[in-house]
């Protein structure tokens, strides 16, 4: 699974950062992790308010840190 | 030992050791600042914490989670009004740019996905210049006039800027992003007009607690001061009547957070600032404890105040060691402060509208810093000018804005922004 958090180093991006890898360790499933703090690369994927949440391409979360049950939600599919 | 990493600490505790080793204690104007520093926290933890900054957080808080940004961003995509993209992008800092840090993906998507290079850089400039903290902040300790007078300023020259910018790079082909822009689709939950007697009601609690006492003892404003406890505390019952009806709050939850505020207004009336911080009190156990929406509020409520009570903190005593507060002096000379910046002449304002420009000034930090200024002796002119230029522009902001639209239009748009806050500054100071 690929997981992508976007923003660009702001409090509430690293906060989002740190609630996915607790998501993935709970649910113990083989997840990249990557962490885009490159306005390029954030608009190239079509996000305007950060932090947001890509989950193998599909937009999840933007402009909001969700919580633990919410991010764990977004990948268990 | 491995010095490759060890450094860091060692060069730490060396730079500590000298700072302690050297530190002027003794010397009059040190000592002298130190004092200044202590008394400038204390006055602002009196006079501006409980009833202004912790309502404004409360009413940044609701705005981040209320307030869909997607309903805001349709006029800024690609096939939107130019007309209205201006309007809305300048005044839409005040919804979408309550953090700094979403200023420039919010910039980035617009220029690229977007409405394009005008109103994009209109929001870049009024978005950090308007957010709601800044302005209630503003207008409280520097007064009213500058507060509005930076308010109006910065969604007007937005504007004029996103022209200039649009009209200069007017034959230019944006590579436009590949991709649509990606914006979930936004939940409505209840009516527009009960979201707006619901902030409404948040905002006259605000203005009507910090109600200054006016100068002449008749006429309107005086009336209001002699009422504003009345007209705070049925403001505060309206309030509490919203969050009933359409927040989902359990009537008898908050009749409980109620009685407080209202045992304490009838014990001791003459100390309001009781009353009004068990209202707070009482409203943060209410929405704390809640699971939805409400207690979403909350969180990025205490977000907000988590993030920015440090730096502000911080900001004050910096300002205070380094300006005094007004009338008084720290370690910089008044002399030098109104050599630089007194008076409103075009090389004052220009001097504070480059400063600012190129300075780092953490969330709300410029108000503290503007402060020091203008007690020693800078100008009302030059303190608009850097309140103009200062947040909306920093040295590390414009590495990132280079990022995205390379250094010529950075730099044009740094000129502009610098050329803008000067004469904005020269005709405000001629004028108050």
């Amino acid at each position: 699974m690929m997981i992508e958090i976007l923003g660009p180093g702001c409090f509430k991006c690293q906060k989002l950062e740190e609630v996915t890898k607790q998501a993935v360790s709970e649910l113990g499933i083989d997840a990249f992790i990557n962490h885009i703090t490159d306005y390029n690369g954030i608009t190239n994927r079509g996000i305007m308010i950060t932090p947001a949440l890509v989950v193998d391409g599909v937009v999840k979360v933007a402009g909001k840190v969700p919580s633990l049950e919410e991010v764990k939600i977004f990948l268990g599919k | 030992m491995d010095w490759k990493t060890e450094w860091k600490p060692l060069f730490w505790i060396v730079a500590i050791f000298l700072l302690l080793f050297y530190l002027p204690i003794g010397v009059p104007r040190f000592d002298n600042a130190v004092f200044e520093a202590l008394y400038l926290v204390k006055w602002y933890a009196q006079e501006h914490v409980l009833l202004c900054l912790v309502p404004a957080f409360f009413i940044a808080g609701a705005i981040a989670v209320f307030v869909s940004q997607e309903s805001v961003m349709k006029y800024l995509g690609p096939t939107a009004n130019k007309a209205i993209a201006y309007g809305v992008s300048s005044v839409s800092g005040t919804i979408l740019a309550v953090c700094s840090c979403t200023v420039l993906p919010l910039f980035s998507g617009i220029y690229r996905m977007g409405a394009g290079l005008g109103p994009a850089t209109a929001f870049l400039y009024s978005g950090p210049a308007i957010n709601v903290l800044a302005i209630v902040l503003t207008a409280r300790v520097l007064g009213m006039e500058i507060g509005i007078a930076r308010a109006v300023g910065a969604v007007v020259f937005s504007v004029v800027i996103g022209l200039a910018m649009h009209f200069i790079y007017r034959k230019e082909e944006v590579e436009k992003a590949n991709a649509a822009m990606n914006m979930p689709e936004p939940e409505v939950k209840r009516a527009l007009w009960k979201n707006i007697i619901y902030f409404a009601s948040m905002i006259a609690i605000l203005v009507f607690a910090n109600w200054g006492k006016p100068v002449e003892t008749s006429g309107f404003w005086y009336i209001m001061y002699n009422f504003k406890w009345v007209i705070t505390g049925a403001s505060s019952v309206l309030f509490a009547v919203v969050l009933v009806l359409w927040f989902e709050l359990k009537w008898w939850k908050v009749l409980i957070a109620a009685a407080p505020v209202v045992a304490l207004s009838i014990i001791i009336p003459d100390q309001p600032i009781l009353a009004f911080s068990a209202g707070a009190i009482g409203l943060s156990v209410l929405t704390s404890t809640d699971k939805g929406e409400t207690g979403g509020w909350f969180v990025s409520t205490w977000d907000f105040a988590k993030q920015i009570l440090p730096l502000l903190l911080f900001g004050v005593l910096i300002a205070g060691f380094l300006l005094g507060r007004v009338g008084k002096e720290g370690v910089i000379p008044n002399e030098w402060v109104a050599w630089a910046v007194g008076g409103n002449s075009l090389w004052a304002n220009f001097f504070a509208a480059i400063s600012g420009a190129f300075m780092y000034f953490a969330t709300l930090t410029e108000v503290p810093i503007v402060q020091g200024l203008i007690g020693s002796g800078m100008g009302k002119g030059p303190a608009l000018a850097l309140l103009l230029a200062g947040p909306a522009l920093s040295l590390p902001s414009m590495l990132v804005i280079k990022s995205v639209i390379g250094w010529q239009k950075t730099i044009v748009y740094v000129i502009l922004v610098v050329v803008m806050a000067t004469i904005t500054g020269m005709i405000f100071g001629a004028l108050f």
